[in-house]
């Protein structure tokens, strides 16, 4: 009787909460990019309340990670403030984030909240406060190349923050190499070709080719994505015949550093 | 007493036996600025040649006067003054007003205050004379002449008619005009109807005698406002450990808020002094973007910021007052905070800005805020979170053109790097392009997209910029421009044309 009663209490609960959440998010805790492909790979979509990080492996590849970044953030955060922690250095070495990109981009520059660090010691701190915050919608920390303080200690802190207060942690790791991490989700990201159109149509939305090279629950994957910016979300490109490599089955990325961040965990 | 005054005067002693002088150059020649005891048993006196002090005592000793480090020891003094009254003032070049109406008590009464204060300056090695009157210009006077003399209420012209003219410290003509006239002392000039003195001596001097007998009261300027709320902590014992000290500002916090709340009060600015036993005060500023009623921000606020000292918080021999005060306040309006989750997220996010603030500095926490012009990097001001939180949120940005791809980049550079760029003359795309060493062979090219500099406002020659919206062979999207028009900007040489600079501007995702 007793458990009967629970269980139906759990059923409510739980189809409160698919209420509540998103109108188009079909999983609890989960997000959907938009593009279909990866969100079946994800189960879903971007599981909010976690790590993701986002790398590229060269200087002029950040734009595109940050528009990756933005997007990501936009999907999660929705309509709530978004705090942008960077490092001096990046602002040098890639420009600063624009404001009237991102309004380009459809996202709100009213809602984010810039955090100028100095370096990478105030910047994980700061972006470890931000996201105790639960007010936040989401937190992007922007680093530049390989920094040893991001190690599987501070990653792990990072994650139990956004796991304690339901706030989506996206690292922005430009420059720099993958390292073992606590992280939901791991992607390098490029940019990729505007789609082969008529001269005079218009070109030059957001291409990215997305890898995803780290799923705590599931498989990988690699896509070409587009960023709808009047809908603000990802989806396939119409049309683009230029061949992508196939989709890994196995999961090959790194498996002794895996190892290792299992112990730790 | 209605209002008290006090004044020191002070000098730096010279523990050592030979007599010694401090020089400084006036009108052309190096004359005595200071002199210590024995140098004036000799018959030396301020504004003595020194060729005449040294034919006097050849065994003299000769400083040079410095006379910043001499404003710098005065403004430490002070600081360590602010323990006994918040309201200091400087009298340059070697007085202090301290306004001590309602203050002695605490200290003892008026004399005990008096003798702390000057034992403690002594021992230091300062030579002090301190007095206090009703008004601020009858204690400097008395102090000139006297040391430690209290002036009750109503007794000023009493106490200062026996001292001479010159220590009113009047301009030095007039105190030889009055010696010249007969008039030694105060009293006698006292004597004398006002409009006399007036008419030959001018109408500030009367106001300073009249002052110096107790007539009338300048008030001092002290050197910081008053803060609205004051609260602190003495210790009979110097605290030197973090904890008593963390447990102290908790505490005052408390003290703090209750002060505030009964006014209806929250603080935008809060200053914890730290008073060392050796005199060294460190002052430590918390700025908050809302005003703050409760202890447990206040504290938290505190201990970002003592954490994140680039020099610590040092408690060499311990701290024997800690003082909390509220610089800045506000009025409150209390809202109801349950039924409106969004309140409370604006509440959060405040917190979290003024928390940050507080460890990395305000200036580097910012919101964004649109500008009226067509001027790439200008279209944004960058303003502090804490002061523009609100108006960042209400910000009105320019819609985007639907269905268009982002005709701005997201990543915009401060400063345009300049590109090596092969182009179609005169205001074709660029073909190929050479930005950080690498070679970009441009795919698609869009524009130009002409932006024309603000004539109307004075900044120096700035050219017209074509920005090109371009993609090369990889699939990466740059904003470049040529800084200049054809024809009419950029000038021919001998009938040759110019090269015109090109920039990189900005990255698009």
């Amino acid at each position: 009787m007793t458990g009967a009663r629970t269980s139906t209490l759990a059923t409510l609960h739980g189809s409160i909460e698919r209420i509540e959440t998103h109108g188009d998010a079909h999983t609890p805790g989960r997000v959907a990019l938009g593009h279909a492909d990866a969100d079946a790979m994800l189960q879903g979509g971007l599981a909010v309340a976690a790590m993701h990080e986002v790398f590229t492996d060269a200087g002029r590849q950040s734009a595109a990670a940050t528009g990756f970044v933005a997007g990501l953030a936009g999907r999660v955060a929705a309509r709530r403030p978004l705090v942008w922690v960077r490092q001096d250095f990046t602002e040098i070495e890639s420009g600063a984030l624009s404001m009237s990109g991102l309004a380009e981009l459809g996202l709100d520059p009213r809602l984010l909240v810039t955090v100028r660090a100095a370096d990478v010691d105030t910047a994980l701190r700061t972006a470890a406060d931000a996201l105790a915050c639960d007010a936040l919608g989401a937190v992007v920390l922007e680093v530049w190349g390989q920094a040893r303080q991001l190690d599987l200690v501070a990653s792990r802190k990072l994650t139990l923050a956004a796991q304690a207060s339901g706030v989506t942690g996206l690292l922005l790791r430009l420059a720099a190499e993958p390292q073992p991490s606590t992280a939901e989700t791991r992607w390098i990201v490029r940019a990729a070709h505007s789609p082969p159109a008529a001269h005079w149509s218009a070109w030059g939305a957001p291409m990215f080719d997305a890898q995803l090279v780290r799923n705590r629950h599931g498989p990988v994957g690699r896509w070409i994505m587009e960023w709808k910016c009047d809908e603000c979300l990802f989806s396939k490109p119409a049309a683009y015949p230029q061949p992508v490599a196939a989709a890994p089955a196995h999961r090959p990325h790194q498996a002794p550093a895996r190892a290792r961040q299992r112990r730790a965990n | 007493m209605g209002t008290g005054s006090r004044e020191e005067n002070v000098s730096k002693q010279n523990s050592n036996k030979d007599p010694s002088i401090v020089v400084a150059k006036q009108n052309n020649a190096l004359q005595i600025f200071a002199l210590d005891d024995a140098a004036a048993r000799l018959g030396l006196e301020v504004g003595l040649p020194l060729a005449n002090a040294r034919a006097i005592c050849p065994q003299l000793r000769v400083f040079d006067a410095d006379e910043v480090s001499d404003a710098r020891t005065l403004n430490d003094i002070a600081e360590w003054c602010d323990r006994f009254t918040p309201l200091v003032a400087l009298d340059s070049p070697h007085g202090l007003f301290l306004d001590i109406t309602g203050c002695a008590h605490l200290f003892g009464g008026e004399a005990a205050m008096m003798r702390l204060m000057c034992d403690v300056l002594s021992a230091q090695g300062f030579a002090v004379s301190a007095a206090i009157a009703g008004t601020s210009v009858c204690a400097r006077t008395m102090t000139r002449h006297v040391h430690g003399r209290i002036v009750r209420d109503g007794e000023e012209a009493e106490a200062v008619e026996p001292l001479p003219v010159s220590a009113l410290g009047a301009d030095e003509a007039i105190t030889r005009g009055l010696r010249r006239a007969g008039l030694k002392t105060i009293g006698d000039v006292a004597c004398r109807a006002r409009h006399e003195i007036t008419a030959r001596f001018g109408a500030g001097f009367t106001t300073l005698l009249e002052h110096a007998l107790g007539q009338g009261d300048a008030p001092i300027s002290p050197r910081k406002p008053l803060p609205d709320y004051i609260v602190e902590k003495r210790f009979a014992d110097p605290v030197t450990t973090e904890t008593v000290i963390s447990a102290t500002l908790s505490r005052l916090a408390a003290m703090l808020v209750v002060a505030m709340a009964q006014q209806g009060k929250g603080a935008r600015r809060l200053e914890a002094r730290f008073f060392r036993t050796d005199g060294a005060v460190r002052t430590i500023i918390v700025d908050t973007g809302q005003p703050v009623t409760r202890a447990e921000v206040i504290d938290r606020l505190f201990r970002e910021r003592l954490d994140a000292l680039s020099d610590p918080l040092d408690p060499g021999f311990g701290f024997d007052l800690i003082r909390l005060s509220a610089s800045r306040t506000e009025i409150v309006v209390q809202q109801q905070r349950d039924l409106d989750a969004n309140v409370h997220d604006n509440d959060e996010l405040a917190a979290l800005i003024d928390r940050i603030a507080a460890r990395i500095g305000g200036r580097r926490v910012v919101v964004h805020l649109p500008q009226d012009t067509h001027i790439p990097e200008r279209a944004v001001l960058a303003a502090p979170a804490q002061h523009r939180l609100t108006a960042a949120t209400q910000a009105v940005w320019p819609a985007r053109v639907e269905g268009e791809p982002p005709l701005r980049p997201l990543r915009l550079f401060e400063r345009p790097e300049q590109i090596k760029v092969i182009a179609q003359v005169p205001d074709g795309p660029p073909a190929r392009f050479v930005w950080r060493r690498a070679t970009h062979a441009v795919v698609r090219a869009e524009g130009p997209e002409r932006v024309a500099m603000e004539w109307w406002r004075p900044q120096g020659e700035m050219l017209t910029r074509d920005y090109f919206r371009v993609e090369d062979e990889a699939g990466l999207r740059f904003w470049l421009y040529r800084d200049g028009l054809y024809d009419r900007e950029i000038e021919q040489e001998d009938g040759k044309a110019v090269q015109p600079n090109w920039f990189m501007h900005g990255l698009f995702a």
